[in-house]
């Protein structure tokens, strides 16, 4: 029987992630790790694109994995577990692995949005059994804050720097959750640690589905957000009821929203407590925050519409 | 360190959970104080913490694991608390 989705029963469970690992204190994506594991209740077996996650959960022989867990470089985490998991099921013919082993591939957003793209979608087409989670920290970290096509318009990063030339990055996101949905793949869907639950939910309905899924997850980062190392699960909690970062699943092609936030907060109060968006706020900078806004509108109303219209 | 030589070839690691011999509690300058009389039993401050520093035993809220807690304070933002009263307070490290 699966462990119910309480916290006291769930703390009875071993860590499989454990610490030692030496993400900065206050990271988001450990939690975000321990919530994916904490509610997969079969065996594991792990790839993971370089990043902040892989650099620092592996160093030398100190691992914090107690998992088959396997890197092999940045671009292409989907293609390794895909590559495990063809193998297993060969040895599963074979009866020399025992049934229900579950592949995840986590990547970053530099290593999923970008330079690992490739991988991801040869790997959803192909149709492997894996779940890919994308933890979004909206830029490549472990390397300096470098933006990504998951940075949010108007950031400040080291290459889209806010000053006289530019008043951080020009463009707006990618929306990678809607673009694996219409990878056609049988599912597909956004989470954020804040929303605990739900995001457990999510990642036992993707174990119980054959094929490819993919979940996209946020995950504050202080250093490059420039925030404070507790506001990590106060910010991503933000992102969601500012409906900068919406709770949704593509089950089958149908989209459901699985949170509205009772009322929806103005984005400026996601970005206030961030230092990435400090020039927003100074004079002059109006209209590119009002810019922000009515991206997050446009987004949510196509959302609403969408999950009206199943 | 270990030398190169003496590492499993091919980058290998068999010892599952080996950073648990690393402890991160040194890279701490703030503490999380419990106030158990505060405390609901929420196990949020589990839940949260990145460096799963917060010990729970039989499904109960007990302490921290100052071996591995950063500091970071996460667990004090998040904590209810009782009534208002946080169970978890942050005080400067080595006072
Ligand atoms: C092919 C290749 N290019 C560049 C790098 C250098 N590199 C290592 S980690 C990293 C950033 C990763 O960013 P992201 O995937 O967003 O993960 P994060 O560090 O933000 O968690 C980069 C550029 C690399 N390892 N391999
Ligand atoms: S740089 Fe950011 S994502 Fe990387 S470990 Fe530090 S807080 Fe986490
Ligand atoms: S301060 Fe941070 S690392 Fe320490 S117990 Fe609290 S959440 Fe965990
Ligand atoms: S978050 Fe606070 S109230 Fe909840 S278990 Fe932890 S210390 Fe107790
Ligand atoms: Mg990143």
């Amino acid at each position: 029987m699966a462990t119910e989705l309480k916290l006291k029963e769930l703390s009875k469970k071993p860590d499989i992630f454990c610490h030692g690992h030496r993400m900065c204190s206050g990271c988001g994506a450990p939690t975000v790790v321990k919530m994916v594991l904490l509610a997969t209740e079969y065996p594991v077996v792990i790839s993971n694109a370089t990043g902040c996650l892989e650099v620092s959960s592996c160093i030398q022989d100190l691992t914090a994995w107690k998992t088959p867990w396997i890197h092999s470089a940045f671009e292409n985490a989907a293609a390794t577990i895909a590559g495990v998991e063809t193998m297993y099921k060969s040895l599963l013919k074979r009866g020399k692995m025992p049934e229900n082993v579950k592949f995840i591939a986590f990547g970053g957003d530099g290593g999923t949005y970008d330079i690992g793209f490739q991988s991801l979608s040869g790997a959803m087409e192909r149709w492997h059994d894996m779940l890919y989670i994308c933890y979004d920290n909206g830029a490549y970290m472990n390397t300096g804050i470098q933006r990504s096509s998951a940075t949010p318009l108007g950031a400040d990063t080291t290459t889209s720097p806010a000053g006289s030339a530019i008043p951080g990055k020009l463009q707006p996101r990618k929306d990678l959750t809607k673009i694996m949905a219409a990878h056609g793949i049988p599912y597909a869907a956004q989470a954020s640690p804040s929303h605990w639950m739900d995001l457990m939910k999510k990642v036992r309905k993707a174990h119980e589905i054959k094929g490819p899924k993919f979940m996209n997850i946020i995950a504050p980062c202080n250093r490059g957000w420039r925030s404070q190392t507790d506001d990590s699960i106060l910010l991503s909690r933000l992102a969601v009821e500012t409906c900068y970062w919406p709770l949704y699943e593509v089950e089958d092609g149908k989209l459901k929203i699985t949170s509205k936030p009772k009322e929806k907060k103005p984005v400026a109060e996601f970005m206030k407590p961030q230092g990435r968006f400090k020039h927003l706020f100074a004079p002059g900078n109006e209209a590119l925050l009002e810019r922000v806004q009515q991206e997050i509108d446009k987004n949510w109303e196509r959302l609403l519409k969408e999950d009206a219209a199943e | 360190m270990k030398k190169w030589k003496e590492l499993v070839p091919g980058a290998v690691v068999l010892e599952a959970g080996s950073s648990e011999k690393f402890k991160t509690g040194s890279w701490r300058s703030f503490r999380p104080r419990w106030i158990e009389e505060n405390c609901i039993q929420c196990l949020f401050c589990w839940l949260y913490c990145p460096d799963m520093a917060v010990k729970v035993v039989e499904g109960k809220m007990t302490g921290f694991d100052y071996d591995f807690c950063k500091g970071c304070g996460v667990c004090a933002r998040e904590c209810p608390g009782k009534k208002g009263q946080k169970a978890i307070v942050m005080e400067p490290e080595g006072k």
